[in-house]
């Protein structure tokens, strides 16, 4: 019975054929944020890194870290790591079986696109 | 002679074969990041940007280094496995598997580079 021939499953749908909407815009990008993280997770262990080695290697990776680019990468990345986490918590909601009916999921929604936003001009303002 | 029936086999493993401990391993890992991640931003962001000698004493708090650590750790393992549905929701096969592997080796590497870098901190 464990031993069931085995069938070629179906995959996800593509995205194209839905029309967008608001659960579904903020639905892929909490998987869009939680990938993109990653960029954000790499620059800081390899600075973290860096500042064991020496003065030279620190000074290499800050002048990164500090300079537009570093900036850009820190700054999506505040903002990826808010949006992940509001999304998630909504997505943690949804999973309690509540806030499914369409309204509530797009309010939800623009409150995660919203949210996020604020939270990551705050961010901004307090670091 | 299996003890078990098929039924007691198969009950409450679904089509993935491990029931539902993929889907809770994510809820109860993001609940905890949702606790610990605002406050590891909070101090990195207050390290960015400083001399090498703050950022150093920063990180060799007891308090932010083990906090950072539990950051890392539960984190990629979370990115890991979310990052391991979305390849099982597009890929088959081979592709599949070497992709899952990939993801898994990467996040593997990123914490322990991680740890041994507050560790030598942090020590």
């Amino acid at each position: 019975m464990s031993e069931a021939k085995r069938v070629e499953r179906p995959l996800s749908p593509h995205l194209q054929i839905y029309r967008w909407h608001i659960p579904m815009l903020t639905s892929i990008l909490t998987r869009v944020t939680g990938h993109a993280l990653v960029a954000g997770v790499l620059l800081a262990v390899a600075w973290l890194l860096s500042a064991t080695i020496s003065d030279e290697a620190f000074e290499t990776m800050n002048g990164i870290v500090t300079c537009w680019f570093g900036d850009l990468v820190f700054t999506g990345t505040a903002w990826a790591v808010w949006y992940h986490l509001l999304a998630g918590l909504r997505h943690l909601y949804y999973d309690a079986g509540k806030g499914l009916d369409i309204p509530t999921a797009e309010k939800l929604g623009w409150g995660v696109i919203i949210g996020s936003v604020v939270m990551t001009v705050l961010t901004i303002l307090v670091v | 002679m299996r003890y078990l029936t098929d039924r007691k086999r198969a009950e409450g493993r679904g089509a993935s074969g491990r029931g539902t401990e993929h889907h809770w391993y994510m809820q109860a890992s993001a609940v905890v990041l949702a606790f610990m991640v605002p406050w590891f931003m909070y101090f990195f962001g207050v390290a960015l940007g400083s001399s090498r000698e703050t950022v150093l004493e920063i990180f060799a708090n007891p308090f932010i280094a083990i906090l950072s650590a539990l950051v890392l750790t539960v984190g990629m393992r979370h990115f890991a496995k979310g990052s391991q549905i979305m390849i099982e929701d597009y890929w088959r096969g081979t592709t599949r598997k070497i992709a899952i592997i990939a993801v898994f080796s990467l996040s593997y590497v990123v914490t322990a580079v991680g740890l041994f870098a507050l560790a030598r901190i942090a020590l």
